[in-house]
């Protein structure tokens, strides 16, 4: 990035003269965005849905991309400049590696990332905000670990889980109440579908299972044998069932009163 | 000129030689190598690989503007659009500029740059001498100290679609070759191997083998060349009988 910056300026995402405005430019956004740590390692999921003031400008739009081989990325806010972003931070770690010989620590690649949403804090004030959800396995402590952001780059690390985007307060909800510590893989990618469902459910923005069109959530698994994509199949299982348990149960699992 | 030139070879052959080899899932790097932290060859895209002979803080700038422009260049456009054959464009003009200004001693470096392709037929594999020439390669090739003679030396036995244990075989043995003619040993540890294995689901294809997967490697392929060998001895006295 800096490298980058010496010689073509032009291509970061923060150097950019911003035409003045009035209101708020219209550009896709993207929704929801969840995260859940189990035992050995860490699941990141996201909705496919883009939109555009009340419009949904995309279907199948994915926002959860492999960073490197231990971590991810999961994109809410402005689509176009989110994935730019990725792009960069995924071009970073890699030039990183290659340079070094040696990958840069978890907690490296999320103050990376941390600087360049602050990079793009100018857009963010005029409605182009970027807040991605950053999860990785840290290979040092030999466990999955969450970061979030706020627009201003600011970073804290989540325990459990952690939301991001329109839909996330529901979801977020959703997780409270699901989440325990000793979930299996399954069962934490079977929790985040829940949410997404949840927050589906109640938010217009955030897109639900879609089976007349085979869309579903993207979900992806970090482990210590690295990052893994859920493939289609996989999703519409996992998708197909909680969709099966919520015809009899519209709200879905009922926790405990007590 | 011929000073610089001759200067040039004698740094490079200071150096300890290494071979590069396709083999039927892609291309293979062999060199003798006692430092575990100092590479000889390293990744410099999804596709490609480095490799080089000589001084190793002269080839170490050259490796990390490569990375450079190998990213830079996947970034601005797309990933495949960076190719072995502009790299090698970049390096030759690199030593072709800096060998004959007078200002700069020339760099004692030989450099292999390869692209492993979908099939062994797209596979580009470059040589660049110090003076920035370009040699396209099949096959194998060797640079470094020993070149010449390894080379002559794996033209006759490398044939295509050998397998990688085959492939490293041939290169210990090419590499074990004194210049006096005589054979020794190079243990494990000194060799340094990698390998641009087309098959890896991985979009880059770079990987280092070392350690355990580099020793069963090494005794697999021990076993299938005298089973080979033996093959080969009977299909000689196959045709024998032909000709009768």
């Amino acid at each position: 990035m800096d490298f980058l910056g010496e010689h073509q300026p032009e291509m970061l995402p923060g150097n950019r003269q911003l035409p003045p405005v009035q209101g708020v430019i219209e550009a896709p956004h993207g929704t929801t965005i969840v995260a859940v740590t189990f035992p050995g390692g860490v699941v990141l999921a996201g909705d496919r849905r883009a939109t555009m003031g009340n419009m949904i400008a995309q279907r199948d739009i994915e926002k959860v991309f492999p960073a490197d081989e231990y971590s991810a990325v999961g994109i809410a806010g402005t689509a176009g400049l989110a994935v730019e972003m990725v792009k960069l931070f995924q071009l970073e770690l890699e030039h990183f590696e290659k340079v070094e010989g040696a990958q840069l620590s978890l907690e490296g690649k999320a103050n990376r990332l941390s600087t360049m949403i602050r990079s793009n804090l100018g857009m963010a004030m005029q409605g182009l905000a970027v807040v991605p959800l950053f999860a990785g396995y840290d290979v040092d402590r030999g466990r999955g670990r969450i970061f979030s952001y706020d627009v201003t780059g600011g970073r804290s690390e989540e325990r459990n889980y952690a939301t991001t985007g329109s839909g996330s307060v529901f979801a977020r909800g959703a997780m409270k109440k699901l989440f325990r510590d000793d979930l299996t893989e399954e069962q934490a990618t079977t929790l985040v579908v829940q949410a997404l469902y949840d927050a589906a459910d109640d938010d217009s923005a955030t897109g639900g299972p879609d089976v007349a069109r085979r869309i579903y959530p993207i979900i992806t698994v970090i482990t210590e044998d690295g990052f893994r994509r859920l493939g289609e199949d996989e999703a519409a299982e996992l998708a197909g069932s909680v969709l099966q348990a919520r015809l009899e149960q519209p709200d879905g699992p009922r926790a405990a009163l007590l | 000129m011929a000073d610089r030139a001759e200067y040039a070879r004698k740094g490079i052959a200071r150096g300890r030689s290494l071979v590069v080899l396709q083999y039927a899932d892609g291309i293979v790097f062999v060199g003798e190598n006692p430092s575990r932290a100092l590479h000889k060859f390293s990744e410099i895209y999804d596709r490609i690989g480095f490799a080089a002979a000589g001084k190793y803080n002269e080839y170490e700038n050259l490796r990390i503007g490569g990375v450079r422009y190998a990213d830079l260049r996947g970034y601005t456009y797309d990933r495949d659009d960076v190719t072995a054959r502009g790299l090698a464009n970049v390096y030759a003009q690199t030593l072709g500029t800096i060998f004959s200004s007078q200002a700069e001693k020339p760099y004692e470096v030989e450099l292999v740059v390869a692209e492993v392709g979908d099939s062994p037929d797209s596979d580009q594999i470059y040589r660049l001498p110090h003076d920035g020439s370009i040699v396209d390669e099949h096959g194998s090739v060797a640079v470094g100290g020993n070149a010449e003679q390894i080379s002559g030396y794996l033209d006759q036995r490398h044939r295509d679609g050998m397998t990688l244990a085959e492939a490293l075989k041939l290169a210990v043995q090419a590499l074990s070759r004194d210049t006096n003619g005589s054979e020794r040993e190079i243990p494990a540890e000194r060799l340094e191997v990698a390998v641009l294995d087309r098959t890896r689901p991985q979009q880059r294809k770079f990987k280092r083998i070392v350690g355990g997967q580099l020793s069963r490697l090494l005794d697999s392929g021990a076993g299938a060349a005298s089973a080979e060998s033996e093959s080969a001895a009977e299909t000689e006295t196959d045709s024998g009988s032909d000709e009768e």
